[in-house]
């Protein structure tokens, strides 16, 4: 093992950004897990101090202080809120890259991010292999959500109720494209990611329809690979860097306007973290190319809002952490949302929060995760929504098991694919 | 006892997960919000009800262990930086509101509640609870009674201990004594309500708190008043009350602090103006109106260079978003901020505000002061970097003198930040040796094994 010295050496490098918290403890107002827990090692400051210990040596378990920064669900809320304007994100990210590459990854972690992850054939071919077996295994459980539970006590499906991997993910049903720009004069580089692409193909299939009826041409190279944030949330910064070449590299091989996706955690992923973590050249991709799916339809193609009807259906929409906190969207999915004649957007009480996923967080601490996500089942109930709408995969996952255990059988849809069913 | 055997009986009291002794955890409660020194626990314990909060006591006390209980950490005097090696209490779960009584108004609730959650309960019961802390969407009412807090609305409505009715708290042998009624008068006895308040967990623990409600105002209105120069907007302040009107807000932001803010949110603030007071009358509508039309007049009689009235809930919203921005806004120019609490007579602020910008030159320091006139309580905020080894020394120097003179001036240590360890070595200079060996004496008598809190407030003299 390398020397503890080595360790804290290499985090007095974020002295400069720890020493901004004032340690107002104003985070604690924030934290989807401080709410929980009331732990000062759930909240911000509490893992500020613990980074800013190990850099001064006042601490000497880095595995202790792994543990609690892992308790996190990098939903940026304490970011934005925080009076001192802490790069709170940033810091975990390096922290957490900087304790890994100290400690070494888990078994487990090696094989999927340096293994599967990197090598997106090889994935795409075991998860389709999967796909087959899933049937044997699990059960329906809400046939309105789609979900399913496991059929017998295995370990990670623990009490999930799990949305299944399609039959036919998107790059088996279309598996490249590479139009012209028609009456729109644009063309956009499209980047389902791989939620989409494994469990959700029709919200792909729903952004291509919605280019095709703007008559905007789409460059969808095949062998796209994961955007990186799951090796990055993981501290693995070597595997994070491969996935973002090999990415790059796909993308600037031809001309495009903009690179849309329809996943927020991707698009924030690749906007502000690639430029900020990624060392190499980052190509065509340049963060201001960008953009989310929604606020690509609002903002570049006009999409307004549709005039209001009688009898709307009533649609709670989520904000999901990274559209909401790290790039400030949370109008254009409304409006996308509104722009479907007959639909109205209807609000959470409580107003926005996090639903508890948070990557594999949602896989570490499920119970916190699930404690967190009933709320947001139980919000989404209370509002009196027909149909929950989120502009975020990752978060449509978590709320079709939250709603599915919360017997709340309501259907989970991307905002993408409300707007395109009207088109 | 060894930690491990401790450990156990802890959690026989408390449930094994709620007690707490890695090194991660310990550490992660060795601070709050003031900036001093970190000191770590030997162990951390969080009831989930009263029950074993009163028995943490006991234990404690049976076998010596310093014990500190901590809500949000959020106070600014290091009234939660532990003893080493000591036993921390955590009152987070301890979190119910038990009772809102509309007919009495009253409410009974756990030390654990935050402030602002409370606050808005009692809202939605159409009724008030006004101390309203900064801190208030974090900090606890246990927190709040312990410190007594202040916040905004003091000026009119007073402090926490204003609205304390009675506290039910354990001694240090884990016995649960009654205090206060749930009556809006009650004189039995010692005052020992009152006694409770602003003891920083010295010398008892609470287990519930009896607070009084009010009913909120039928009408508001705020203002915002600039000047070009300290002294006449000091007068002002004192013309208001004078004119025996009492707002129920009247901050100060100084030149530097209104340039930061400025900077910080572009909201259309004068960076020309020295200074400007922000002003809140609320009440029955035509005496808020009265009220209102007299300040303006008070206030350009002192030759204020402009008074802006809000129209609509809007505006009211960003005269406080102003008020509300100076710590944000302050805390991003230098990595370490130093929010000082120092209290002088209101009549003594154009002399405070002379004293600081003097005290800035002399220790070569960056303060920037805002903080609520009407009641004299000033926040001087040095930014600084405490990695400034020579700067760092200069800020305590700073801090000295800040108090030598607001004391020289009539005025107190602290006017809601308390006492803690910050600010121990200077309580003798304000209240005099006797004044401290009475409560010394009082705690040595509570609390003979000087496990509760020790060393806050009154210093570490007591053996
Ligand atoms: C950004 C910011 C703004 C602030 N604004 C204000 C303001 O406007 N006005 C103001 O007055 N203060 C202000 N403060 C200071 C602080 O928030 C208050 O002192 C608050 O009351 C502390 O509450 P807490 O729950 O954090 O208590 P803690 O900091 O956890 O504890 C404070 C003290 O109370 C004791 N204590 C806590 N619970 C109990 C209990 N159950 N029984 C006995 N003792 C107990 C502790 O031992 C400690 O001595 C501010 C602080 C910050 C960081
Ligand atoms: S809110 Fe910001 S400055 Fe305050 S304790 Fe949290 S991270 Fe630190
Ligand atoms: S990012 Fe979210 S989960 Fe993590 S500390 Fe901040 S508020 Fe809590």
């Amino acid at each position: 093992m390398a020397d503890i010295k080595q360790l804290a050496d290499k985090l007095k490098e974020l002295d400069d950004l720890l020493t901004r918290c004032m340690r107002c403890g104003m985070c604690q107002a924030q934290c989807p897990v401080f709410a929980r827990t009331g732990r000062e090692t759930d909240v911000t400051r509490g893992k500020l101090a613990l980074i800013s210990g190990l850099g001064r040596k006042m601490l000497s378990d880095p595995e202790q202080v792994k543990e609690r920064l892992e308790r996190c669900l990098l939903c940026g809320t304490c970011q934005v809120n925080c009076p001192s304007g802490v790069q709170v994100s940033d810091i975990f990210l390096r922290a957490r890259a900087i304790i890994n590459g100290y400690l070494g990854l888990s078994r487990s972690e090696k094989i999927i991010f340096r293994s599967l992850l990197t090598h997106p054939g090889l994935m795409n071919r075991l998860v389709s292999f999967g796909a087959l077996f899933q049937g044997l295994l699990s059960k329906e459980a809400d046939s309105t959500i789609g979900t399913s539970c496991a059929r017998f006590n295995v370990p990670l499906s623990k009490e999930r109720h799990f949305k299944k991997l399609a039959a036919k993910p998107l790059h088996k049903q279309v598996k490249s494209l590479d139009s012209s720009t028609g009456s729109s004069g644009l063309r956009v580089a499209f980047f389902p990611g791989c939620i989409t692409d494994k469990i959700f193909p029709e919200t792909g299939l729903a952004a291509l329809k919605i280019f095709k009826h703007h008559e905007v041409g789409v460059y969808m190279p095949e062998g796209q690979a994961c955007c990186g944030i799951p090796a990055l949330s993981a501290g693995d910064s070597k595997a994070f860097s491969s996935l973002v070449s090999m990415n790059v590299q796909l993308f600037s091989s031809t001309q495009w306007d903009y690179l849309i996706t329809p996943c927020a955690t991707c698009t924030s992923t690749i906007r502000n973290l690639w430029p900020e973590f990624h060392n190499g050249d980052l190509g065509m991709v340049r963060p201001e190319k960008v953009m989310d799916a929604t606020q690509f339809l609002m903002d570049v193609l006009g999409v307004e809002p549709a005039d209001i009807q009688e009898n709307q259906k009533k649609i709670a929409y989520h904000d999901p952490c990274h559209l909401r906190n790290s790039l400030k969207i949370t109008t254009q999915p409304r409006s996308i949302i509104s722009a479907a004649k007959g639909n109205a957007v209807v609000e959470l009480p409580g107003g926005p929060s996090c639903c508890g996923s948070g990557g594999s967080f949602n896989i570490k601490h499920y119970e916190l995760s699930a404690d967190i996500g009933r709320q947001k089942a139980r919000d989404i109930a209370a509002s009196g929504a027909q149909v929950a709408a989120t502009a975020c995969p990752a978060c449509m996952l978590q709320l079709s098991d939250m709603l599915s255990k919360e017997n709340i059988s309501i259907p989970v849809k991307h905002v993408l694919e409300i707007y395109a069913q009207s088109l | 006892m060894s930690t491990q055997s401790l450990e156990k009986e802890f959690a026989k009291i408390a449930g094994q997960e709620n007690v707490l002794t890695q090194e991660a955890d310990l550490h992660a409660y060795s601070y709050d919000s003031a900036v001093l020194d970190q000191v770590r626990p030997g162990i951390v314990v969080r009831p989930a009800d009263s029950e074993s909060l009163g028995k943490v006591v006991r234990l404690c006390n049976e076998h010596g262990l310093k014990l500190t209980v901590r809500g949000a950490g959020t106070n600014l005097s290091g009234g939660t930086v532990p003893h080493p090696g000591g036993v921390v209490c955590l009152t987070t779960a301890l979190d119910k509101i038990l009772e809102i009584n509309q007919d009495d108004l009253y409410a009974v609730v756990q030390p654990g509640v935050i402030t602002a959650k409370f606050a808005a309960q009692v809202a939605s019961k159409g009724l008030l609870y006004p101390p309203d802390p900064g801190s208030q969407a974090v900090s606890t009412l246990g927190g709040n009674v312990a410190e007594n807090a202040g916040g905004l609305r003091a000026l009119k409505y007073g402090v926490t201990k204003d609205y304390v009715m009675g506290i039910d708290f354990f001694d240090v042998s884990g016995n649960l004594v009654r205090t206060g009624a749930r009556t809006v008068k009650c004189v039995t006895g010692y005052n020992l309500t009152g006694l409770m308040v602003a003891s920083e967990g010295t010398l008892g623990v609470f287990e519930k708190i009896i607070l009084k409600l009010v009913p909120p105002p039928k009408a508001i209105k705020s203002m915002m008043a600039e000047f070009d120069n300290v002294q006449a907007a000091s007068e002002t302040v004192s013309s208001i009350i004078a004119a025996k009107i009492v707002p129920a807000t009247l901050e100060f932001m100084d030149n530097f602090t209104i340039k930061t803010v400025e900077n910080f949110r572009g909201a259309g603030l004068n960076t020309e103006a020295a200074a400007l007071l922000l002003i809140e009358v609320d009440g029955h509508p035509a005496q808020v109106e009265d009220d209102a039309a007299q300040i303006v007049d008070i206030c350009n009689a002192h030759g204020a260079v402009k008074v802006r009235q809000a129209e609509n809930e809007q505006e009211r919203a960003a005269v406080w978003q102003a008020r509300r921005d100076a710590l944000p806004a302050l805390a991003r120019v230098r990595p370490t901020t130093v929010l000082e609490d120092a209290t002088v007579p209101r009549s003594k602020i154009p002399a405070m505000m002379k004293a600081l910008e003097r005290i800035a030159d002399e220790f070569k320091l960056t303060i920037g002061t805002f903080g609520h006139a009407g009641d004299g309580n000033l926040h001087p905020t040095i930014l600084t970097d405490k990695r400034d080894v020579q700067e760092w020394e200069r800020v305590h120097k700073a801090i000295d003198a800040i108090f030598d003179e607001a004391l020289a001036l009539g005025g107190t240590l602290s006017g809601e930040h308390g006492i803690g360890l910050a600010k121990a070595k200077y309580m003798h200079l304000e209240h005099g040796t006797a004044a401290i060996e009475y409560s010394r004496k009082l705690k040595e008598v509570m609390d003979p094994g000087n496990i509760l809190n020790p060393g806050k407030i009154l210093g570490t003299l007591l053996s």
